[in-house]
């Protein structure tokens, strides 16, 4: 069947999902020379997505469980930081690639034809190859912790489910903030300054180096939720045993971030025709 | 049978924002808020209707800024019209660009996918025409390694090579064969009437009229941003050109000129073959009229004596030769008030080159108007003599016609 379409002046107010599936192969393409391109030429190649983790790991567990002695849910430090800053990496490289990828290609916007919505979901999804190592990290901290045998009760099975739907909401948040910012990155500039500043603000408002539990279930707690990323840490050592859930928190955030989700499809359908005319 | 592609009162318009970018910052917008913005709009198209047919091969002519380029991209989906509706029935692909989507750290292979997936080739089709793709190119033993350390020539032949193996049922192509070495260009070319010809609808822009005139039976002529005409390619270049010869041609308001101007020069015309279509690119051994129009100012002046001479320079300012009626025996006694002089060569003795024309007239043995660089032309290899053999002459000069004989000493 010979495709048929209509160009009309009309803007999308959703995205087209249909014509979206058959643009599926570009955006592999565009996430595997992400992927590839970010470790040339670099003599540890792949390893650095493991390395970063670990570094930010080792460092965490040294100055904020170690000197500052900051609470860990009753989890070995090493532990309670890797599980939160794979998710926290992935959602806050995740959103710096979007923000950039608009810019950095936009030459291919000015040329050629294809949902726009493909370049800040394939430099999100190129970060989920990083995340895919660190979890292979993560396998190997367990694996030590359980071999090795000092204090391995904290251990279950429920860990796979509930950080499965951490990975999901944090997908879900990574992906919706992103594509509202990448939306607005293209007429100003700006948010390539704002982004990184961001970042690192939520770094602190997000509760990745200290756990939920801190603010002691008072109404801070569920105005902190709003912030899905609050969610998002909450399920990655829920699975852990002996370590509290509030499932107030889940759905504070889980609202929060499917409204953030389509917060973003709306702002990024309702722009991307444009794109070309002011990328 | 459908149109594959109809048009109906296609509009864009551009808001020309004072600021030197189109993107603005959040300063710049609280610094605005409240205050009217003064925004100047600019229709770069004009109500737009035409239909394509399948199979058709249809060419854009007009100058910069006339639309073709805003027009293909709102065919190509890459900005949508202001007003106005397209319908399309078929897969599209468009070559705004060659290479688009190339990385400088991936290699050779791994840039055909790339290149090809952004050009909207399925992953299958790309491995199946894979060696189709680099032999095209010719740049096999390269394939390994990263695009950065090719040459941008190689780099090219690799973009046209994935670009020539799109396999869409409506081609969009702007100006691309512009790039490349002659050899190459001719290949390409080669390749894009195959593809026309198999049955695909091409829309194709170029500046190049040679190649548009052999690849495109129609053509559309761009005239600030509306449609001019819609027809025969051939009454397309020609309306197109006697647009530009139009505007560049008159002489009224020459400063630079000599003469006491009882008899002025009023404007000129190049005339190719014995259609007399305006030009300004000839063949050697075409025939080329030259129309010089002329006023007589004076209105107390008895002309009884005309001398007219057209000279012809290199671009570098060298005489090459000169059209004279004296020395070529056209005596003139009298002239009308207002009128042309007419001076035809049959066969242009010029080599390939770049040329400009210069004019003078004297009067009754006085020099009436002289007005130097007044028109350029240039000129392609052509069989001037008729013989079959055409060669690209490295320097512009002019034919002889001659004989040769080759005898021998010893009687």
């Amino acid at each position: 069947m010979t495709p048929e379409y209509k160009i009309t002046p009309k803007q999308n107010w959703f995205l087209k999902l249909k014509e979206l599936g058959s643009y599926r192969e570009l955006f592999y393409f565009f996430a595997w020379r992400d992927v590839k391109v970010r470790y040339k030429q670099t003599i540890l190649g792949f390893l650095w997505a493991i390395l970063q983790p670990i570094a930010m790991m080792l460092i965490f567990t040294i100055f904020f469980s170690g000197l500052l002695s900051v609470p860990t849910d009753g989890l070995p430090g090493p532990v309670f930081y890797f599980s939160g800053l794979l998710l926290w990496n992935f959602f806050s490289s995740g959103l710096s690639g979007a923000t950039n990828s608009m810019i950095n290609n936009s030459s291919i916007i000015k040329k050629v034809y294809f949902p726009r919505i493909v370049i800040p979901g394939s430099a999100i999804f190129a970060n989920f190859f990083d995340f895919l190592m660190g979890i292979i990290a993560f396998l190997g901290l367990i694996a030590y912790y359980a071999v090795s045998g000092n204090g391995t009760e904290f251990l279950s099975w429920k860990i796979i489910p509930f950080y499965t739907l951490a990975t999901l909401l944090c997908g879900m948040t990574t992906l919706g903030t992103g594509l509202f910012i990448s939306a607005l990155s293209v007429k100003y500039r700006d948010f390539r300054y704002i982004v990184p500043f961001m970042i690192q603000f939520l770094l602190f408002a997000s509760p990745v180096i200290y756990p939920v539990s801190v603010l002691g279930g008072s109404v801070w707690e569920k105005l902190l939720a709003l912030n899905p990323l609050t969610g998002v840490m909450a399920l990655a050592r829920a699975g852990f045993t002996g370590v509290a859930l509030d499932p107030a928190i889940i759905t504070i955030s889980g609202i929060s971030a499917l409204l953030l989700l389509l917060l973003g499809i709306f702002t990024f359908s309702s722009t991307e025709s444009y794109f070309a005319d002011i990328a | 049978m459908n149109n594959m592609i109809e048009a109906r009162g296609v509009s864009k318009k551009y808001n020309i924002t004072k600021s030197e970018a189109p993107y603005m910052s959040l300063r710049e917008q609280i610094l605005r808020l409240g205050k009217q913005q003064k925004k100047e709009t600019f229709w770069a198209l004009k109500d737009l209707s035409f239909n394509v047919k399948p199979g058709e091969c249809l060419g854009i002519i007009g100058k910069n800024g006339a639309g073709k380029s805003t027009l293909l991209k709102i065919l190509s989906r890459i900005t949508p019209p202001t007003e106005g509706t397209i319908s399309m029935r078929g897969r599209v692909a468009s070559l705004l660009e060659v290479g688009t989507g190339f990385h400088p750290e991936l290699n050779g292979k791994e840039n055909i996918y790339l290149n090809g997936s952004v050009l909207g080739m399925k992953a299958s089709e790309i491995k199946k025409r894979m060696e189709e793709i680099v032999d095209f190119s010719g740049v096999e033993r390269f394939l390994e390694t990263p695009l950065k350390h090719y040459s941008s020539g190689m780099q090219m032949r690799l973009a046209f090579a994935v670009a020539a193996h799109l396999d869409p049922e409506i081609l969009l192509i702007d100006e691309v064969l512009a790039v490349g070495d002659t050899e190459f260009q001719k290949k390409c070319i080669g390749r894009m009437g195959q593809v026309s010809r198999s049955g695909r609808t091409v829309i194709f822009v170029s500046h190049d009229l040679g190649s548009l005139k052999s690849l495109c039976p129609t053509s559309i002529l761009l005239k600030q941003g509306t449609l001019a005409f819609h027809g025969n390619t051939e009454d397309a270049i020609a309306q197109y050109m006697t647009n530009t010869v139009d505007e560049k041609s008159s002489l009224i308001s020459q400063k630079n000129r000599k003469g006491n101007g009882s008899v002025i020069f009023t404007k000129i015309e190049l005339l190719q073959g014995s259609k007399l279509i305006p030009s300004n690119s000839f063949i050697s051994g075409d025939q080329l009229t030259i129309k010089l129009h002329y006023t007589v100012s004076s209105t107390s002046i008895k002309i009884s004596d005309v001398h007219v001479g057209i000279q012809i320079h290199d671009f570098l300012g060298k005489f090459v030769t000169v059209f004279n009626n004296k020395t070529s025996g056209f005596n003139f006694s009298h002239l009308p008030k207002e009128g042309f002089f007419e001076c035809t060569v049959d066969k242009l003795p010029i080599t390939s080159g770049n040329y400009s024309v210069s004019a003078g007239l004297i009067i009754n043995n006085i020099l009436a108007d002289q007005v130097s660089n007044i028109s350029e032309f240039s000129v392609s290899p052509g069989d001037f003599f008729g013989t079959g053999f055409v060669k690209k002459e490295k320097r512009e000069g002019v034919y002889i016609p001659h004989n040769w004989e080759i005898k021998s000493d010893n009687h």
